[in-house]
């Protein structure tokens, strides 16, 4: 495999994980209760820090003397390749919860698989990832339950979430040429082969949360290839604030 | 005593930032420290979340602690295999215990351990009549839990 499929497969990855951790931080000192001021940076925590590790490993892969922080704060919107989903607005509580439920269910299952990568770097990232994610699910899944069969508040909001975020899983289950060849070296697992765990999993979450699965709808995709959301071009706008306005600035 | 082994003790006795009970090869984050040449040496160290904060602050103690005892250091980060909460030494469990925080249940790769079906003991009064509060706690590394017996909080070192 060449050495540029290896490094957009890493990237893709970095991407997903360094966006939606960059939202989940955006609830910082506004969630609900304190726990959950606590959880959901940890969560983020661990999302940019899987990111780091991937960036690094990136960084490593392509060469140019890019660092993980050139990769991660100095590119342009159509270079990162992040699914729709992650760059999605958080929403209330409980979409974002959903959301990471969604995404996390996800990422579990790949993890899981990842580990047994012919590339022994990311098979250690995703030693490490898979527990952590492990953990991100189960804290999900319990709210999504939670908010789900709880007031008729709640259950609307959650109902609403899930039909505002619906167009947005089929994206995680692509396969492109690109992944293709990565699947093809024993890099990643083929992620249309996690869709069945992946909706069992996901609902049996969802009976008890009183929730309707909506998996087949058309998706919504185009982030593997640079085509974002509007809100990209916000998110990025803060994302990368401080090395834009003070270049090559470090703390 | 070689250098070899006076590298080791003086990396070795450097205490993690976020819980300074514990050394980091109590926690088993130092994995190895070799002679290079005559006083460079190559410390290897893991991180154990990923997203742990005190990685930087980690490997720059172990540099100055190495730098002092007369050698000349050079850290590199390792990733794989991946750092487990089975690699905390027998010693560094009683002294997170002592510290107030009980200490990860053996055997993470047991997926009842990771979703914590397991019984944690209060590390004061060692009941095991104890409520999780939060999954998450004040540090990326630790869940919140309360013991229903002597009514006191506590942080739950969790597997990974």
């Amino acid at each position: 495999m060449d050495k540029n499929t290896l490094f957009e497969t890493i990237l893709r990855l970095a991407d997903d994980q360094l966006i939606l951790g960059h939202r989940l931080s955006e609830w910082c000192g506004h969630a609900p209760m304190l726990e959950e001021d606590l959880a959901m940076p940890n969560i983020a925590l661990d999302l940019i820090g899987q990111a780091r590790a991937l960036y690094a490993y990136a960084a490593d892969v392509e060469g140019k003397c890019r660092t993980e922080d050139d990769l991660a704060f100095l590119r342009l919107e159509k270079d990162y390749h992040n699914i729709l989903m992650v760059e999605r607005p958080n929403g209330d509580f409980g979409h974002t919860m959903l959301r990471q439920f969604l995404f996390s269910s996800f990422m579990v299952l790949f993890w899981e698989r990842a580990q047994n990568s012919s590339d022994e770097t990311l098979a250690g990232i995703a030693g490490k990832a898979f527990k952590e994610t492990s953990y991100h699910v189960r804290h999900t899944a319990e709210w999504v339950i939670r908010l789900g069969d709880g007031t008729s508040d709640s259950h609307e909001r959650m109902v609403a979430a899930n039909t505002a975020l619906a167009p947005y899983i089929g994206e995680l289950f692509e396969v492109d040429t690109l992944t293709e060849d990565a699947i093809g070296a024993g890099i990643i697992p083929r992620a249309s082969d996690l869709r069945a765990a992946w909706e069992i999993q996901v609902k049996s979450v969802f009976d008890e949360a009183t929730l309707i699965p909506k998996f087949d709808l058309l998706a919504q995709t185009g982030g593997r290839i640079g085509q974002h959301t509007e809100d990209m071009g916000f998110l990025l706008a803060q994302l990368q604030y401080v090395q834009r306005t003070y270049p090559n600035m470090t703390w | 005593m070689t250098s070899q082994q006076a590298a080791w003790n003086a990396a070795a006795a450097v205490l993690d930032p976020e819980v300074p009970a514990v050394t980091v090869a109590d926690l088993g984050i130092l994995r190895s420290v070799e002679m290079t040449g005559e006083q460079s040496v190559l410390a290897k160290v893991t991180p154990t979340y990923s997203g742990c904060p005190a990685v930087v602050a980690i490997e720059i103690s172990i540099d100055v602690a190495l730098r002092e005892a007369g050698f000349e250091p050079t850290i590199e980060r390792v990733m794989s295999p991946p750092w487990t909460t089975d690699w905390v030494t027998d010693e560094g469990r009683e002294k997170l215990r002592a510290y107030g925080i009980a200490p990860p249940v053996k055997a993470s790769n047991s997926v009842r351990a990771l979703f914590g079906d397991t019984v944690i003991a209060c590390p004061r009064c060692a009941s095991t009549d104890t409520t999780r509060i939060s999954e998450f706690g004040s540090t990326a590394c630790k869940a919140l839990y309360k013991c229903d017996l002597c009514h006191e909080p506590f942080d739950y070192f969790k597997c990974i």
